[in-house]
């Protein structure tokens, strides 16, 4: 895996390593016992030349060159695995590995499908290099017809952070008119920004893309200020965190829900609603940056308890030690690039882990999951019967929206 | 060695594209430009020879939206002199007025090598480049795809159908029409195109009159038009079969 670095490569080492202590509770870097818990914890640790212990490593014997002679932090999906069972309690995912990744982006060292990514989020706001004109397409035809606050210019309770994978990718469309159907139902205010709406930018900033990150944070920051709302409410949880943890630190400050919490709270209307049974073992998959990173556990199973005839299953991993589904810090641009390389997809072990809990259903809540774990089923011989549904196509197949 | 790369945005085909009620030209209203991907190519080669071989790389590009960025980003990669046309561009820039610009900056300037996107998309009347090589009574070479270089010639590499492969050697100056540099254009880091915002400077010449002549004028442009002429066989795969081999009976073909 070694290559060759590009003339623009920033020399490294002591300042990089003086640059990680200044981050939030970056000097706890020091007291890294080494264990390997973070290696170990890591879904590519097995895989990668340098995970992060070995990184730590490198840098107290100042060679962190080798880190950037090789590829493999491209392995790294931000997952927060490390982060969340380190003894130590050293922010390893924000604190080293983007830093890291950042790093890899300045000496140009980037895989050709992550550049394609971050070229389209610079050029258009989103990373697939869709129009924006037509972030809001997968609004045709619903009733009543959505709010874009461009066009009505209505103060509206509810801002509905769409997001990328949400607003484009056809698998997905299905989820996002189903959550429509439901904020619809359920009387919610609501609006959307559609051709006005950036990118989040939260993997872009995991990817190490900093400054892609931040033009899109402020892009989004001043159409907020252009309308009038109470609260934002995400589809994607990387917007969600993105929205929470990162924007306040750029002045762009709002309340913040992921659209399970949203929901959980209204249990008590959308109950009654839930008519049709749906009588299936299901598996919930904690996304990354919903549960691990931002603690919730319990609203979206919650939800999918509330459906008559359900029964919750938990896979081996759950929870705070869940499987990423691989998408997370760039992974979503790097499939090809990670499938070269490992060989194996973390969708697949996921979708692996829902048939051991004899699922027949994987609920997700996070619109990388759909097309990541429904291509997964196609590609495990085993799971031609498991279905992958997002938990607002649940609800809506349940209230027979 | 100095090299000049003239680059040029074309309509970008992520947006559908429209004609303007003349019905002579798109419509511009909601027209979004990028950067002609040969032309990407071009700066990437122009840096790789400057890395390899010393020099200067100046990138020159009309006014258009978006340019300005796209300026940064290359003098984020190793531009040494970013130079914008600007002027009254409202009737059109067709590729003849074009070269005729550059000649003349060109012709000051002095550089040993120019290389250009060997096309765009949208040139109705011939690229750019050869163009530019009569204008400045220098040889010309297009569909290249690598170039390396000593003090007075240059090594072009071309392709031609077939997985043919010709070397040409080429006094300079020339202008090189390059189709795809040696690498992928390289990733610039965005907070790399920042700091080059404050410190490069984007030199801006005025064009006083553009000379159209030469050029094609369109008489009308057509949208594509679809007609319904597909038709999809269903049933089992015996029975698309049979289907199959009716219709190329009745069309007499079999």
């Amino acid at each position: 895996m070694e290559i060759t670095l590009s003339p623009l490569s920033p020399s490294v080492s002591k300042t990089f390593y003086a640059s990680i202590h200044e981050m939030l509770d970056g000097e706890r870097i020091r007291k890294c016992l080494q264990c390997g818990t973070c290696s170990g914890v890591c879904p590519f640790g097995y895989y990668m030349k340098y995970p992060p212990g070995k990184i730590i490593g490198t840098l107290r014997s100042e060679v962190f060159d080798l880190v950037m002679k090789t590829d493999s932090m491209w392995m790294c999906v931000s997952c927060s695995a490390c982060s969340a069972f380190c003894p130590t309690q050293i922010p390893i995912t924000a604190a080293l590995m983007t830093r890291v990744k950042e790093e890899m982006i300045l000496a140009g060292n980037v895989p050709a499908e992550l550049q394609t990514a971050l070229r389209n989020s610079q050029q258009y706001g989103n990373p697939m290099g869709e129009s924006p004109r037509k972030r809001a397409d997968w609004t045709t035809g619903i009733q009543p017809e959505i709010n874009i606050l461009g066009k009505t210019r209505q103060p509206v309770d509810v801002l509905w952070f769409v997001g990328d994978y949400a607003s484009y990718h056809p698998r997905v469309q299905s989820a996002t008119r189903a959550l429509a159907k439901i904020l619809n139902t359920l009387g919610v205010n609501f609006g959307i920004l559609g051709p006005e709406e950036n990118s989040d930018g939260d993997s872009q900033r995991l990817a190490g893309e900093r400054g892609i990150f931040e033009m899109l944070a402020k892009k989004n920051g001043q159409t907020f200020r252009k309308y009038k709302f109470n609260k934002i409410v995400t589809t994607d949880p990387h917007a969600f965190n993105a929205l929470k943890n990162e924007y306040p630190a750029l002045g762009i400050s709002y309340p913040v829900q992921h659209f399970t919490e949203f929901l959980a709270e209204r249990l008590a209307q959308i109950k009654p609603l839930l008519k049709n049974e749906i009588s299936a073992k299901i598996a919930y998959h904690d996304p990354c940056y919903l549960g691990r990173v931002n603690g919730v556990y319990d609203e979206p199973r919650e939800l999918l308890r509330s459906i008559p005839g359900v029964e919750l299953t938990e896979m081996s991993h759950q929870r705070a030690n869940s499987l990423c589904c691989g998408g997370g810090g760039g992974g979503m641009w790097l499939d090809g690039f990670q499938w070269e390389k490992a060989h194996v997809r973390l969708s697949e072990w996921r979708v692996k882990e829902a048939i051991s809990a004899n699922a027949n259903i994987l609920a997700v809540a996070c619109p990388y999951e759909p097309p990541r774990f429904e291509d997964a089923t196609k590609t495990i011989s085993s799971a031609s019967h498991l279905k992958v549904r997002e938990i607002s196509e649940l609800l809506v197949e349940s209230m027979g929206l | 060695m100095k090299i000049a790369v003239p680059i040029k945005f074309v309509p970008d085909l992520v947006e559908e594209l429209t004609i303007d009620p003349n019905g002579t030209a798109l419509d511009t209203s909601w027209l979004r430009l990028i950067i002609n991907e040969f032309d990407d190519h071009a700066v990437e080669q122009a840096i790789l020879l400057k890395e390899r071989g010393g020099g200067e790389v100046t990138v020159v590009a009309a006014e258009a939206e978006g340019v300005d960025d796209f300026l940064y980003t290359a003098a984020a990669k190793g531009a040494d002199h970013l130079i914008k046309l600007t002027g009254d561009f409202g009737s059109g820039m067709n590729s003849h007025a074009a070269a005729r610009a550059l000649a003349d900056l060109l012709k000051d300037s002095k550089p040993d090598l120019i290389l250009t996107g060997v096309q765009a998309h949208n040139d109705l009347d011939g690229a750019v480049g050869p163009l530019l090589a009569e204008l400045l009574d220098m040889p010309y070479v297009g569909y290249v795809a690598g170039v390396s270089s000593t003090n007075d010639k240059a090594i072009a590499r071309k392709e031609y159908p077939g997985g043919i492969i010709a070397e040409m050697e080429i006094k300079l100056p020339a202008v090189l029409g390059i189709q795809a540099a040696e690498q992928p254009p390289r990733y610039v880091a965005y907070n790399r195109i920042r700091q080059v915002m404050g410190t490069s400077k984007i030199e801006e010449r005025t064009i006083t009159a553009l000379d159209l002549s030469g050029g094609v004028t369109a008489s009308r442009m057509f949208q594509p038009e679809s007609s319904q002429r597909a038709t999809i066989l269903e049933g089992s795969p015996e029975e698309v079969a049979d289907q199959m081999v009716g219709i190329l009976k009745e069309l007499g073909m079999l």
